[in-house]
Parts: C-alpha cells; sequence; structure tokens
C-alpha cells in the first residue's frame, strides 16, 4: 500500500497516510511537498467523486491502482501497485471500518474528525510500511485499550501532582 | 505567562474551523492559531506542547504549512512520558518524511525508545521507524530491529518484522542479516507474527538471491503445512471473515509460496496438492473467498506447469469473468492478461466475452478489456474484432475514443494483410474520431495511400464522400484534402474503379468545394488550412477551368492574420497569375513515399541514407527515389514548429539548401552554378518532388527559362533571401522539415565544401587559459564507431605541466583513450598535446555523442581542475 486516503462526499480530506515519499526528486522544502501532496489529492477525488455507483471500486491512477470504498459520507482509498491484490484490499478497508465502528460505537464522520489522532493510532496498529501487522480485530482493540489507559492514568497522575502543587502553593 | 498559549482546545478549533463558511474565513482561523502556536513554540511552552502539535496535525491536513512543528515532534518525542511520545511520534510520521533532514535528529531518540522498558513505546518507536525511515536511519537502527524480532512479545516482534521491510527496501545489503530470524519467525502460531513473517521473507526473495534460495530448501515444507493448516481450521471467530479463516493469511501464503515455487520444480511440486484443494474449496460467492481465489489463480499460473492445475485457475477466471460484480470482472481481466502469455489458447476462448466488457460502463473494465483484446489479437481474428471495435467507437464515450482509437489503429497497422482493408479501416476510424487520431497515424496513412498506386483513384473518392458527411475530424479532413490535391483527376475521371465501388459523379467544380468548405470551417486548425491552400494551388493547375474560382479562395487570405496563410495566399496567387509556364511543373505529383523510411523515422532513427557515410550517399544513382523520399517524408511532418533559417546570408542559405536534394547536389556540386542551384532550390521549397533524375533535366529548362524572365529570377532571390520566412511558407512542407534535414546532411555540406573530413572539427570547451579542439574521422564500414583526435592549445602565458585529460561517457557509449602525446603545454599556442580517443556509439543514428570532461594541470606547481560538458557534437557520429 503506497497511501491510504480517507475522503468526505464533498471532497475534504479527512486522514491521510503516505507509505512512499511522494515525489522522486528528494525535495526537503515541506511547503513544496504540501503543495504537490494537496494535488495528489485533488486530483483523486475528482476522479473517485466522479464515479457513479455499482461500478468497481478500482481506479487506475498513473501506474497504480486505487481501490476505495464508500461508507456513509466517507470514500476510504488505498493505492497499491499493480500486481497487488485489489479484492484483499477491499477487505482491508472494511477491515479498518469495522475495527474504528467497534471503537468509537457506530462510528461517524464526525468521529473522525474530532478524534482524527485516534483514527490514525488504529491505523497505525493495522499497518506498517504500507503493509498488514495484525489480522485479528480483537488484538488490535486490545492494543489500543491498553495504551489508551497508559494515557489515562499518566492524566491522573499528573492531575494529582498538580493538584498536590496547587495545595501546596496555598 | 503568553496570553495565547494556553490558547483555545483541539475540540474548539476543529468546531471553529468547521463552522467557517468560506475559505477566507478559514484561512483567518488557521492563521491565527498558526500564529498562537509559534508564540508558544518560540515560548518553548511545554504544557500545552501536545496539544498545539495535535492541532498543526489537523492544519497540517487542511493543506497548510506547517514546518514549523517539526522541531516540537522532537521534543514531544524525546520527553519521557507515553503520552508525549505517542502524539510526537504521530506528528513526525505526519509531519515529516523521509526526505528531510531534520529526521536524522530523531534517530538518537528512535534507539533509546527501541531498547525502552515499556513495549508500548518500543512498538510506537517501530511504527514510526517502519514508516519514515531513510536509508541512514535504516543503517543505523538495523541491529536494534533485528534484535527485536526475538522479543518476548508478539506484537513487538510483528512490528519489528514490518519494520524490517522497510529497512531492507531501503538498504537490500542488510537481507543476509535478516534471513535467519525471518525464518524462524514463519514457524510461529501467532497469526500477526505469521503475517508480517510472511511479508518480511517474501520482501527478503525480491532483494536477496541467496535468501530466496534458502527459504526454498528450509521453507518451503512448513509453509505449505501452515496453508494446509489454515485452510482446513475450524471457526475461528477472532480471525473468521466471511466464512473463512484469515484470508489474509492466506493470501500472504499463497503469495510466498507463489516467489518459492516459481522457477523451481521441485518446490512447485511440493505445493500443488494444497493449491488445488484451496482452487477448489474456497468459497466463491463472497470477496473474502475470491480475493484468495484471485491469489490463488496468480500462484497456479507463476509456478512451473502443471497443466491440471492450470485449467483448473483458468475455469476460476472464466467464472470471474461471467460474475455479475465489476470488482470480480475486472480482476479476472487483470488476471487473463498474465495468463495469456502461458496459455493463450485458453483466453481466446473467453473472447466473446471480454470483447464484451470493452464495452462495459465502467471505464476501469472497458481500459483492462481493451488492452485484453489488443493482445488477443492474431492474423485469424483480425477482420471481426476490428469490425466489432470500430462499431463500438461509433457509441463509445467521448473520453474513451483516445484509447480505443489508438488501439484500433495499431491494431490495423500491425495486422494489415492487403492495403486495401487497411484503407479501408482507417477512414473509417477517421470518419469516427478523427479528432483522436494522432498525428502519425494519418501521416503513416498517406505513405501508404501514396505507395498503393492502384487505390488512388478508390482512395481519393471514398474519402471524398468520408469528408462530406464527417467534416469535422480534423485528421480525415488532412487527409482528404492531401489526396485530392494529389489525385483530384482520378476522382473526377472514375479513374482505377475497383469492382466493390458505386460509381460517382464528382465535377470539377465539386472538388473545389470540398476543399473551400474545409479552408472555411472556423474548428479545423492552421495545418489543414495551410494543406488546404497547397492542395488549391494543386488543384488549380489540374481543372484550368477552376482556376480562376480558385484563385479567388486562395486571395481571400492574402490578408490573414495567421503569417503562414498570408504567406501561402500571396505567394500561390503569384505563381497562378504571372508563372502559368512552371506552375504544372510545381504542382506535379508527389512520388511514392517510401515506407522503410518513413517507418525508421517513426522508430525514432534517422533514415540510413543520413547516417550512412558519405561514400554511400554519393554512390546511389541518379534518378532513385530514396532520397527524395527523405524531403518528402518530411513534408508530410507539417506540425512541428517554425525553426528560424540558420545562415544569415543568402549565398550560404543557397548552399545549405542544396542538402535538401542530395543525389544531384552531391554528384554534380562542382559543375551546377549558384544560379541553377537556386533552381533547384525552388523546386525542392515548392515540393515539385520529381524523383532527382527528373528534376535535374528539367532544372536546366527552367533555368533557361529563368535566365529570359527577370521576374521569375526575381522570385527566386525572394525565395533564396536570408529570412527564414520563404522557406518556411513557401512550400507545403513548412520551414522545419527543411531545417531538420539541414541537420541531417550537415556533414554532406562539409564534405561538398571544402572536401575536408566528414564531419567538421569542433571546439569542444575553451576557457580562458585553455582551447580543446576535435577532430572526427569514421573508418568505413564500422557506422558505429568514431575517432576522435583531441588537440589542447594553452592560451595562457604559463606553461602547464602534468597535464591530464579525463573524459566520461553515458552508458550507451564506450570510450577508449589512448595515451596522449605529451603531458606538458607549451604556454601561448606554441605547441599543442594531441590525444586520440575512440567512441562506439552502440545507439548509432538514434542518439548523439555527449561526453564530459575534466583536465587538470599544474601552473607554476598550483593545481588546476577544469572541468565541462560536450553536448554539441554534430549528428550522425
Amino acid at each position: 500500500i503506497h497511501f491510504v486516503l480517507l475522503i468526505s462526499r464533498q471532497g475534504k480530506v479527512r486522514l491521510t497516510k503516505w507509505y512512499s515519499p511522494y515525489t522522486q526528486k528528494e525535495r526537503t522544502k515541506i511547503m513544496v511537498m504540501n503543495a504537490q501532496l494537496a494535488q495528489v489529492i485533488r486530483e483523486l477525488s475528482g476522479l473517485i467523486l466522479a464515479r457513479g455507483p455499482k461500478l468497481c471500486n478500482f481506479v487506475e491512477w498513473r501506474d497504480l491502482k486505487v481501490v476505495y470504498r464508500r461508507y456513509a459520507s466517507l470514500y476510504f482509498c488505498m493505492c497499491i501497485s499493480q500486481d497487488d491484490n485489489e479484492l484483499e484490499i477491499l477487505e482491508v478497508i472494511h477491515y479498518y471500518v469495522e475495527i474504528l465502528d467497534r471503537y468509537f460505537g457506530s462510528v461517524c464522520e464526525l468521529d473522525l474528525i474530532f478524534n482524527f489522532h485516534k483514527a490514525y493510532y488504529i491505523l497505525d496498529e493495522l499497518l506498517i510500511a504500507g503493509e498488514l501487522q495484525e489480522s485479528s480485530k480483537k488484538t488490535v482493540a486490545r492494543l489500543i485499550a491498553a495504551q489508551d489507559s497508559l494515557i489515562e492514568t499518566a492524566k491522573e497522575q499528573s492531575g494529582s501532582i498538580s493538584n498536590m502543587i496547587v495545595q501546596a502553593t496555598k | 505567562m503568553n496570553p495565547f498559549s494556553s490558547g483555545t482546545r483541539l475540540r474548539d478549533m476543529i468546531r471553529a474551523i468547521r463552522a467557517c463558511k468560506t475559505a477566507a474565513e478559514e484561512r483567518g482561523v488557521v492563521r491565527k492559531e498558526c500564529a498562537a502556536i509559534r508564540a508558544a513554540v518560540s515560548e518553548n511552552d511545554q504544557e500545552y506542547r501536545h496539544r498545539n502539535l495535535a492541532k498543526l496535525m489537523f492544519i497540517h491536513m487542511l493543506g497548510y504549512p506547517t514546518h514549523f512543528g517539526q522541531m516540537e515532534c522532537l521534543k514531544l518525542i524525546a520527553s519521557a512520558g507515553f503520552p508525549e511520545k505517542r502524539i510526537g511520534y504521530l506528528g513526525l510520521m505526519l509531519l515529516l518524511d523521509e526526505r528531510q533532514e531534520v529526521l536524522m535528529l530523531v534517530t538518537n531518540s528512535l534507539k533509546q525508545d527501541l531498547n525502552h522498558t515499556n513495549q508500548y513505546i518500543v512498538g510506537l518507536a517501530l511504527c514510526a521507524l517502519g514508516n519514515i525511515c531513510s536509508a541512514e536511519m535504516a543503517r543505523d537502527l538495523a541491529p536494534e530491529v533485528e534484535r527485536l524480532l526475538q522479543f518476548r512479545d508478539p506484537n513487538i516482534r510483528k512490528k519489528a518484522a514490518l519494520c524490517s521491510v522497510r529497512i531492507i527496501k531501503k538498504v537490500p545489503d542488510l537481507a543476509e542479516n535478516f534471513t535467519n530470524p525471518a525464518a524462524s519467525l514463519l514457524k510461529e502460531k501467532h497469526h500477526g507474527v505469521l503475517i508480517t513473517g510472511l511479508q518480511l521473507c517474501t520482501d527478503l526473495c525480491k532483494a536477496s538471491e541467496e535468501a530466496l534460495e534458502y527459504f526454498r530448501k528450509k521453507c518451503t515444507e512448513g509453509v505449505v503445512k501452515v496453508l494446509k493448516d489454515i485452510a482446513n481450521s475450524p471457526y475461528a471467530p477472532e480471525y473468521d471473515i466471511s466464512g473463512i479463516p484469515d484470508p489474509f493469511l492466506h493470501i500472504r501464503l499463497l503469495r510466498f509460496l507463489r516467489i518459492l515455487g516459481q522457477g523451481d520444480a521441485d518446490a512447485s511440486d511440493c505445493m500443488n496438492d494444497i493449491l488445488a484443494q484451496v482452487a477448489t474449496k474456497t468459497e466463491s460467492n463472497k470477496n473474502a473467498g475470491n480475493a484468495i481465489l484471485y491469489e490463488c489463480v496468480e500462484t497456479i499460473m507463476s509456478i512451473e506447469d502443471n497443466s491440471g492445475l492450470r485449467v483448473l485457475a483458468i475455469n476460476i477466471l472464466g467464472r470471474f469473468l461471467s460474475n455479475r460484480d465489476n470488482n470480480i470482472r475486472y480482476v479476472a481481466l487483470n488476471m487473463l492478461m498474465k495468463a495469456i502469455t502461458v496459455d493463450t489458447q485458453a483466453v481466446q476462448r473467453h473472447r466473446v466475452t471480454i470483447l464484451e466488457c470493452v464495452k462495459d460502463s465502467d471505464a476501469s473494465i472497458r481500459k483492462r478489456a481493451l488492452e485484453l483484446v489488443f493482445l488477443l489479437v492474431n492474423d485469424s481474428n483480425v477482420k471481426p474484432l476490428t469490425k466489432e471495435l470500430i462499431e463500438y467507437l461509433e457509441v463509445s464515450d467521448q473520453e474513451f475514443k483516445g484509447d480505443l482509437t489508438a488501439k484500433i489503429c495499431s491494431i490495423v497497422e500491425k495486422f494489415s494483410t492487403d492495403k486495401i482493408w487497411y484503407i479501408d479501416q482507417m477512414l473509417k476510424v477517421l470518419s469516427e474520431a478523427g479528432n483522436f487520431v494522432k498525428d502519425e497515424v494519418w501521416h503513416g496513412l498517406i505513405v501508404v495511400i501514396s505507395n498503393a498506386s492502384n487505390l488512388h483513384g478508390y482512395t481519393v473518392r471514398s474519402l471524398c464522400k468520408a469528408v462530406q458527411t464527417s467534416g469535422e475530424q480534423e485528421s480525415l479532413v488532412r487527409v482528404a484534402v492531401w489526396c485530392i490535391g494529389e489525385y483530384a483527376e482520378m476522382l473526377v475521371n472514375n479513374t482505377g474503379m475497383l469492382d466493390v465501388e458505386e460509381p460517382i459523379t464528382v465535377t470539377e467544380s465539386d472538388a473545389v468545394d470540398v476543399i473551400e468548405i474545409a479552408i472555411k470551417r472556423h474548428t479545423l486548425d492552421l495545418t489543414t488550412r495551410a494543406m488546404c491552400l497547397s492542395a488549391l494551388l494543386k488543384l488549380s493547375s489540374r481543372f484550368p477551368a477552376c482556376s480562376q474560382r480558385i484563385k479567388d479562395i486562395i486571395i481571400q487570405y492574402k490578408g490573414s492574420l495567421v503569417l503562414e496563410l498570408q504567406q501561402r495566399s500571396i505567394e500561390f496567387n503569384s505563381i497562378i497569375e504571372k508563372h502559368q509556364n512552371i506552375r504544372s511543373l510545381l504542382v506535379e505529383r508527389m512520388p511514392v513515399l517510401d515506407e522503410a523510411t518513413y517507418n525508421g523515422r517513426r522508430a525514432g532513427s534517422l533514415p540510413a541514407t543520413t547516417s550512412a557515410s558519405n561514400g554511400a550517399a554519393l554512390n546511389l544513382p541518379n534518378g532513385v527515389a530514396k532520397p527524395a523520399a527523405v524531403p518528402l517524408v518530411d513534408l508530410l511532418d507539417l506540425s512541428s514548429d517554425v525553426v528560424p533559417a540558420p545562415s544569415p546570408s543568402g549565398g550560404d542559405f543557397l548552399q545549405d539548401l542544396l542538402g535538401v536534394d542530395l543525389s544531384p547536389a552531391s554528384s554534380q556540386s562542382g559543375t551546377i552554378q549558384a544560379q541553377k542551384n537556386g533552381t533547384d532550390v525552388l523546386l525542392d521549397l515548392l515540393s515539385i518532388g520529381t524523383p532527382p533524375a527528373q528534376s535535374t533535366s528539367s532544372t536546366s529548362d527552367i533555368l533557361s527559362s529563368i535566365q529570359d524572365n527577370k521576374t521569375s529570377s526575381g522570385m527566386l532571390e525572394r525565395l533564396s533571401s536570408p529570412s527564414g520566412l520563404s522557406a518556411q511558407a513557401s512550400s507545403p512542407a513548412g520551414g522545419s522539415p527543411i531545417m531538420d534535414l539541414l541537420d541531417g546532411f550537415a556533414p554532406n555540406l562539409a564534405t561538398q565544401e571544402d572536401n575536408g573530413p566528414a564531419y567538421p572539427s569542433l571546439v569542444a570547451f575553451e576557457s580562458s587559459s585553455l582551447k580543446l579542439m576535435f577532430n572526427f574521422s569514421k573508418s568505413p564500414g564500422n557506422p558505429q564507431a568514431t575517432t576522435i583526435q583531441a588537440t589542447f592549445t594553452n592560451k595562457s602565458t604559463n606553461i602547464f605541466t602534468d597535464f591530464i585529460f579525463q573524459a566520461a561517457v553515458p552508458k550507451f557509449l564506450q570510450l577508449h583513450l589512448d595515451p596522449a602525446s605529451s603531458n606538458t603545454l607549451p604556454a601561448s599556442g606554441n605547441g599543442s598535446i594531441t590525444q586520440d580517443l575512440r567512441v562506439t556509439n552502440s545507439q548509432h543514428g538514434k542518439k548523439s555523442l555527449v561526453m564530459r570532461i575534466r583536465i587538470s594541470y599544474k601552473v607554476n606547481s598550483k593545481d588546476v581542475l577544469e572541468e565541462g560538458q560536450i553536448n554539441n557534437f554534430p549528428r550522425g557520429l
């Protein structure tokens, strides 16, 4: 997988994850990169949004393929090489959506907007270097829950420390 | 404390941005937030750093610049707590990528985190490394990752495996270190570790031949057994997807088997049974099952031959192809493309279905199917297939027509057995989709028409009919206009009637009508109209009765704002008015265009006549059409841009133009007077295109007439005047083809002028202190090899010592340097160093020489280094 994109029906980008660098030339300026990313995104959203229903979920794009699947108002897109298995990627997308759904409890676009970082965390438990790392939803859910609880404990601790400071300074 | 730094919460910022109604409003909010974050960054505020970074990530996603947040990521990663690190790594992966140098700064933090006691922190570091590491980081951190492949927690092992995948992609040399630990991952039970381990092994095999051999020997049986177990495993809710246990694992196992089996009969043998089982037993009513079948088919097609399995695989594809789901049909077409190399017959059986797919409403399917049909075409089925495709062309979507016409044209060209069929099909394509046809296609068509002398009449009549119904198709109009200009009398007289034809009556003025309509149709472009003018000039000679009417049409363009049209109009008008006596000669029919030359040019190489040595060109007998065909093929190339004439003086220009007409010029250059040369030029410019033998004989006639006729030589002067315009506009050819030719023939001209070497000498390099000349010579019979004599002269007043010349060339060239005549170069040009270079050009005729040079020497025992690149070698070396 070269990249993952979530695009809303209005063409707004909700999540981007790049596993391959996106220009041949090694450009260091992030400005340039941003512009290019935006172009890739625009190009793609135009391409996908224009397609009606019932068509196949694959779009050939440059020498790659974009596999997309629509869930309510969101398009989940993953870009793969010519010789990758398109049908499998459809399953990967669905698998990601199911995990999101389980995590947020019937996920909607707003969840992903306000908790975009969580969507990223979950994606990172699913894919590394553009390859699938786990096929068990349960394991992913368990790992995410464990890390979330680490955060909670840290918050409580810092909360209690700042309380102590507040009390000590009284 | 900075009053902004407490700022808004992430949630509030997102809300504020979402509430914006216009883009300007949104930019305002973002600008304010960014200002606050920058302030916090410069204050080195710690409390809200993670929140600010989260905001920045959101802003980044909206497409705004966020580079100022990069260092914040690094700071968060370097802090001790898990929450800070988590958001820091996320920011790192989002805001940076491997191309940023800032990334190097994180190497140390990564190294520490990879050794952290908290396994979740190790996990974060592995994830970041796997997603964005650069080659340097991969090298630095590979030992840590390798160690983590044996970590106690499987969740770390799987992350480390994928991280290794990235490392090996970045630095393939490291593959060897990972081979053993990767093999041991294949023995695990944990699905995550198995999946990632298989992925790692697959990538290792791609990176290293030894790894592939190793896995083939040690792991084939094990992997087959794992696949057997998983395929037969009972229902396991944790991994189940629509009734299939862990399709992801299935797919990766099949993919790895494919790599092991490819090119190895024993390994392939070992996996036959399980592949057959997967191919027959997998449920195909859900996507997950089909994904496995698809992968299985690909594996069967790739491993060593087993005809039973292949039949099974092709049958699966047949089932896919008739599936109602477009996704399945798409992958079936995709796979049939690969299968065609293995078993063409089996794929041919599905031809009808595939042809149906070309007409599908789904663009992706159409595209795949069209490519497949293209591969399926052979001599026996080309006619029905072309018929189907052309019929479909009439109803296809606009955006698909381009692809479709390109494919039909190349099918027709590749498989045409008889010319009439070729011409018929091309006319149909041009009538349907002439606006989508590439230039070389209609150029090619004209070449074929020109060669089919028995079909001239038939073709021009068919074109005339076609253009009346499809006059908006640009390239159809161009071909029609050209043919009417050439073969007008056949149109009117019904010459060369074929049995299949119905006779039509076209009067002379009808023919002029066709062209007049074309020239006045304003959707058509400059080239077409310019061609129309030339055709009209030809008609005026062929149909004297219409001459006045044609003159009226031509004269309308004398005020054209387009220079090309204006000039043609004025010149053609003056030919019609004042030069009746030479008109018929000027517009004589073009000689047959040489197909071999044209095809050669299309293939990107210069025609043989130009690249062959000078001697060969001289040996061509006069009257052979070959040399003439070169300029004529160029004449078709109307679309190229106008190139200014290279030489400033009229006399030189004439000399240059001489090169256009190769054989008479080179055989008689000594005797023909300048005046006569000029006439040749005139003839060439106007593309009379008579074969050279004829032109030389006719030249003398005209020569005498010109000497009597002052106006005529006046015109001649104008034609040969230094401005590039006359060359550009006075012939249907336009200026550029002649310029092309000039390039191609430059070496010949050099020979004619001073009997010197075949290629002019070249100042290859010149600096304030040094000059380097190249002299070229070629040994006959070996056009690829060139000997270059390099002569160095010292322009300064100091002696150069320890003089060394080095040169480098690209891969398609081979270079051999002979020893130099000396390593000391006397001052002020009092002597020189010579050195021979022998170059062999493996792309002779396609690519010109290029060379990078470096010259080092000592002046007053101080080192001097000069470098340069030479791109201006004469063509044809």
